[in-house]
């Protein structure tokens, strides 16, 4: 371990680090601009200059950049040194000559590392009174406004868009003092990740669109550590609330999941917390219409519906653990049901045996960038578990990192590694059943229908391991592709396997359960993950798993043979009408007695109950997901629930006479003791009993304002603030702010450091894991040898698509394929219209174009389309969105399937397409 | 013993001179005493030169009143200014300390000289934005945070602050 001096003091450090980072990691306030943690360093900005001495006798010394200078063993510097500290105020002078003044105005400001950092380097004072250059601002889409005259070009964004996540549509325009960042035209920014720009950017340019809809500052907001609902992913999160609005989510670090960058999905899908179709209120059906009543009668009502009668609990992946097991015990193991359809409950439960005994690494988003070969095997990554994919896109520049350390190049030195790399990269293989934008970055691509997808991966383990099942007939285009992709993967130190529930075929699943096993048969870092569709969907998986037959249709099937007209129903937060087709929802809810839903949003099916009890969404409530590398998180209600409103697991416990439970950790720890599978799951955050110093955690800033006038409106006498007996968490300002554990940090902040890139000062090194451990509790690890399982051996039917109909794939959309963020505005408006899309050669057998219009006819029910021409399906293909709300009723049995088309009309109804298109 | 007796004629002296003094207090509230322009009495919310409400919803006066006696919301029109959606100070909270105005980057709030406050009803001491706005500029005449910040709003396009050069041209090839 190197030694080097700061400023008089000896200090040990780690000599891959720049002296930039090594500076922030002795926690040393040190400004800069141009490097970021996960990009590296540059040299462009020149405020982080520091004074090196060639040795004690030296007293002059010389500047350099810090970030820009490799740790040497003896090296003597000087942050205090007069000279430096001068330029790097004069550095801040010289960006700020342009800056608009207009902080007052800027969503960034309070929380801006352009205002940090000038008020860290001590200049206070405009000296330029020339004149300032401006810019024309871009309209750049629902979810970032772009205000490019506060732009210091810092050039931030644009390695960020380019060389990170590898999109091209934001560059940086004109030169020298006129530089632009920008598109080449108004118009939304193409990335799955833009949002991510917010933070990246150290000023105001770039600031999130749907914040400032309804703007507070961050000093304002109360905020709570909670994670993600809108994919399996699980990454951490801080949403932000102020006077019972959900104002905006920002990244929570997570050295193990997210890090520092979320997905659009993830950042601007909140808003449907604010949204008009929330439950406020009980309702009970009296007639004809649902009428709102209160918290006692819709207990009487409850008590009344279930009595002498079989209940039966319909669960879901997108409700808590705690809330799928209150119901579970409500109803009693054997009328609880999963709430998935008997196909997806099948490819749930078949990841959950996959990862219980696999022999390969079950990757974390960490461990996945570190790979150095990936096969993504019939999984739309970046739209199902987008920040999967990203982590995935720097997985394949390693080989340039590889390149780069055997040149002694560091790995921080981004321009030199990136000039190394070129267009170099890591073998990325992408098998899927259409063309993805992640296509580019791949070594070679390969769409099918996922049937044959399976069928290549389990020629791909075969070629691996011979132990394993091969596969005939193959042609010799897909024997060569089994051939490289085999080879590559065996050949690389940390191959890696994607896949998931995406196609909704299980042999594409246990096509790369086989692959992981051949590869880590011959090596210990074979690494394996699954994608799964919903935040909690492998947590409903392991809660089922002792009776994984019991599924929605099994629900459905025995109500209507066995119970017809004696069963109450009690529906968790999920609109069935989204997973099984119309008639048999229909049936079932007519064979039922009584429905009883629980839910935050009014929909298809609390339409059909009788009994419907407002549920908290994730800002208001709290429980444990298991994300889909088996990571037991837990969120916390970001505010108090307001009126009726109630978590789902306290409306259960309340209609569950025979147990008590008063408090969520009384239920997980139930929980957890349910299921060997789930035992770890009360370790993932500490309970409600801990405290520091005595001390709950504050989820509201030290300088939290308005708490004297806020709400004097309604009554100048304050009232006492909400207590939360479900936390170590205090809906106040009073409270430990600093030295939490990470499970408990609500937002990150530290003096001198508004932004979050204060986060620097949370790490036990920089991009490392937070001090006192990443959030979250793994729950499934590498199998040992024992449990390991074996081949499977089902290889699917060649399947020739086109030759009884045409088959059916789902395509799915990062904005509208999930329910919850389809209900948030900014993202409604990015999700695509219902369209059917097939290849240029069936679009023209069928005569019709990308302005055409197609019936397709389906066992479930049938719908007029729009054509999507997209070359990449295979003859006798069709593609259909999957999870649209527009297409409500296609639900992902059909998939697999197949369809009959027609070419028809322009549907008259279809008033908001172009006009002159219709009649 | 002498010097007690001494004081004490001392301040029967005092006394009786200040009969022929003129009073410091006045009749109020028939007369109005004098404040000076600095004194820190109820607060108000002005409007720029040209009319326009001043405050822009920053919530800096927010975050440093010591009682947290002020909240608003910030609201964005067609026009491109930000507003207080709402803008409410608890007077009965407030101690008149001047920090808000001390803070508000855009002279919106000021103290004036007006300290009639009491009122028979706490609820009442509870003042919102229309309350507060006043149709003039207070103490601060000229200043107009639009015409120096770069934000362009409706009647000031980019280029057209205080010291901004005309917007850049990406499409020129002059360097
Ligand atoms: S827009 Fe932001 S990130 Fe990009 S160069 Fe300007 S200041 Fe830096
Ligand atoms: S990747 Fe998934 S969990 Fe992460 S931010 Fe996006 S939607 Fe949320
Ligand atoms: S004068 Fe002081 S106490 Fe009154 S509103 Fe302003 S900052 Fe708050
Ligand atoms: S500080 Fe001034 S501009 Fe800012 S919110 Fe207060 S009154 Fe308005
Ligand atoms: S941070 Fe070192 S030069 Fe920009």
């Amino acid at each position: 371990m190197p030694t080097i001096v700061i400023d008089g003091e000896p200090y040990d450090v780690d000599g891959d680090k720049n002296l930039l980072e090594t500076c922030l990691q002795l926690d040393k306030d040190l400004p800069y601009f141009c490097w970021h943690p996960a990009m590296g360093s540059v040299g462009s900005c020149r405020q982080c200059a520091v004074t090196q001495y060639q040795d004690e006798n030296d007293e002059r010394g010389r500047m350099v950049m810090s970030c820009m200078t490799p740790i040497t063993d003896g090296m003597i510097v000087s942050l205090k040194d007069e000279a430096t500290q001068e330029f790097r105020d004069s550095c801040i002078e010289t960006v700020m000559t342009n800056h608009p003044h207009d902080c007052p105005v800027c969503e960034e400001g309070g929380e801006c590392h352009l205002q940090d950092m000038t008020n860290m380097s001590g200049h206070t004072q405009r000296v330029y009174q020339g004149p300032k250059r401006t810019h024309r601002n871009q309209d750049l889409g629902p979810f970032i406004n772009h205000e490019m005259n506060r732009c210091i070009a810092c050039y931030r964004c644009v390695r960020y868009y380019q060389d990170y996540v590898g999109d091209t549509d934001l560059q940086a325009q004109g030169s020298g003092a006129k530089v632009f960042f920008g598109r080449h035209k108004d118009g939304a920014l193409e990335s799955e990740f833009s949002g991510n720009l917010v933070e990246v950017c150290p000023t105001g340019v770039f600031t999130d669109k749907t914040f400032s809809k309804h703007f507070v500052r961050k000093w304002d907001l109360q905020s709570a550590p909670s994670v993600c609902m809108h994919c399996a992913i699980g990454c951490n999160t801080s949403p932000g609330e102020r006077n019972g609005t959900l104002r905006r989510i920002v990244n929570r670090y997570n050295g193990d999941v997210n890090g520092y960058f979320l997905c659009d999905r993830g950042r601007f899908g909140y808003d449907f917390v604010n949204d008009q179709r929330r439950l406020a209120e009980p309702l009970v059906q009296q007639g004809d219409s649902l009428d709102s009543t209160d918290r006692d009668d819709a207990l009487a009502q409850y008590a009344n519906l279930s009595a002498d009668c079989e209940v039966i609990g319909i669960g879901s992946p997108r409700a808590s653990l705690e809330a799928n097991f209150a119901l579970q015990q409500l109803v009693g193991e054997d009328n609880f049901y999963s709430g998935l359809a008997s196909s997806e409950q099948a490819l749930h439960q078949t990841s959950l045996t996959v990862l219980e005994s696999t022999s390969a690494l079950i990757a974390s988003l960490r461990q996945v960038e570190q790979a150095d070969a990936v096969l993504v095997l019939g999984e739309d990554i970046l739209n199902t578990a987008p920040r999967l994919a990203l982590a995935v896109k720097q997985a394949t520049k390693n080989l340039g990192l590889n390149m780069a350390a055997d040149a002694r190049i560091p790995s921080w030195q981004a321009a030199a590694v990136k000039n190394l790399a070129q267009n170099q990269r890591s073998p990325l293989f992408m098998l899927t059943p259409a063309a993805t934008r992640m296509d580019s970055i791949a070594q070679s691509c390969h769409n099918d229908v996922p049937a044959n997808l399976a069928r290549l991966g389990m020629a791909i383990a075969n070629a691996i391991d011979g132990g394993a099942p091969g596969v005939n007939d193959l042609d010799d285009q897909e024997k060569e592709l089994v051939a490289v992709i085999a080879e590559t993967l065996k050949g690389a130190s940390k191959p890696l396997v994607i896949s998931g529930s995406g196609c909704f075929d299980v042999a594409v699943v246990q096509a790369a359960a086989n692959i992981s096993r051949a590869l880590a048969a011959e090596n210990d870092k074979a690494a394996i993950h699954l994608v799964l569709p919903e935040v909690n969907s492998l947590g409903l998986a392991m809660l089922c798993s002792k009776k994984p037959e019991a599924d929605l249709n099994a629900a459905m099937k025995r109500t209507v043979d066995q119970v017809n007209g004696q069963a109450a129903v009690v529906v968790l937060e999920n609109d069935l009408y989204r997973r099984a087709g119309k008639g048999l929802v229909d049936d079932f809810f007519d064979a039922a007695q009584s429905v009883v839903v629980i839910d935050s949003f009014h929909n298809d099916t609390t339409a059909r109950a009788q009994l419907a009890l407002p549920a908290a969404t994730f800002a208001e409530s709290e429980g444990t997901m298991v994300s889909s590398e088996a990571r037991a998180q837990r969120y916390f209600a970001v505010h108090n629930t307001e009126g009726y409103v109630a978590s789902s697991w306290k409306w259960l416990a309340e209609l569950n006479k025979s147990v008590s439970w008063t408090h969520l950790d009384q239920l997980t720890a139930a929980c957890a003791n349910s299921s060997p599978l789930l035992a770890g799951i009360t370790l993932a955050a500490p309970d409600r009993e801990f405290r520091l110093n005595d001390q709950k955690v504050a989820r509201q800033s030290h300088r939290y304002s308005g708490r004297g006038s806020a709400t004097a409106h309604i009554s100048v006498n304050e009232t006492r603030v909400a207590q939360d007996d479900e936390s170590a968490l205090a809906f106040s300002m009073e409270g430990r702010q600093s030295n939490l554990p990470p499970a408990l940090q609500p937002g990150i902040w530290s003096p001198g450091w508004n932004s979050n890139e204060a986060i620097n000062k949370f790490q036990d090194e920089i991009g490392g894991h937070l001090k006192g451990g990443d959030p979250g509790i793994r729950l499934l690890d590498k199998a040992t040898a024992g449990t390991q399982s074996g081949w499977f051996d089902s290889i699917p039917q060649k399947s020739m698509p086109g030759s009884q109909g045409y088959r059916l794939v789902p395509l799915h959309h990062i904005f509208g394929s999930e329910e919850f963020s389809s209900g948030s505005n900014a993202i409604a408006q990015r999700s695509p219209k219902p369209y059917a899309a097939l290849c240029a050669a069936d679009a023209s057998a069928l005569e019709v174009d990308q302005q055409g219009w197609l019936k397709v006819e389906l066992n479930s029910g049938q719908w007029t389309l729009s054509v999507a021409v997209d070359d990449s399906l295979p003859r006798g293909v069709l593609g259909l969105p999957s999870g649209l709300t527009g297409l409500g009723g296609l639900q992902g049995a059909a998939y697999g399937g197949s369809a009959s088309i027609s070419k028809t009309q322009s549907p008259v109804i279809a008033s908001d397409q172009t006009s002159g298109g219709g009649e | 013993m002498i010097n007690v007796f001494w004081s004490q004629l001392r301040s029967l002296w005092g006394v009786l001179k200040h009969t022929f003094t003129k009073p410091v207090t006045v009749r109020y509230p028939e007369e109005m005493p004098y404040y000076s322009p600095r004194y820190r009495g109820r607060i108000v919310l002005t409007r720029d030169p040209d009319g326009e409400e001043r405050c822009v919803a920053c919530n800096l006066c927010a975050s440093v009143c010591p009682p947290d006696a002020i909240s608003l919301e910030k609201e964005e029109r067609d026009d491109g200014r930000w507003r207080a959606r709402y803008f409410r100070i608890n007077f009965s909270r407030c101690i008149n300390c001047g920090m808000c105005e001390e803070a508000c980057p855009t002279y919106a709030i000021q103290l004036s000289q007006d300290f009639e406050m009491g009122e028979y009803v706490r609820q009442d001491m509870v003042f919102e934005k229309e309350d507060l706005l006043i149709q003039g500029t207070g103490k601060y005449h000229d200043y107009n945070f639009y015409r120096v910040s770069g934000k362009a709003v409706e009647g000031k396009d980019k280029g057209q602050a205080q010291n901004e050069a005309e917007p850049i041209n990406l499409t020129s090839l002059l360097p």
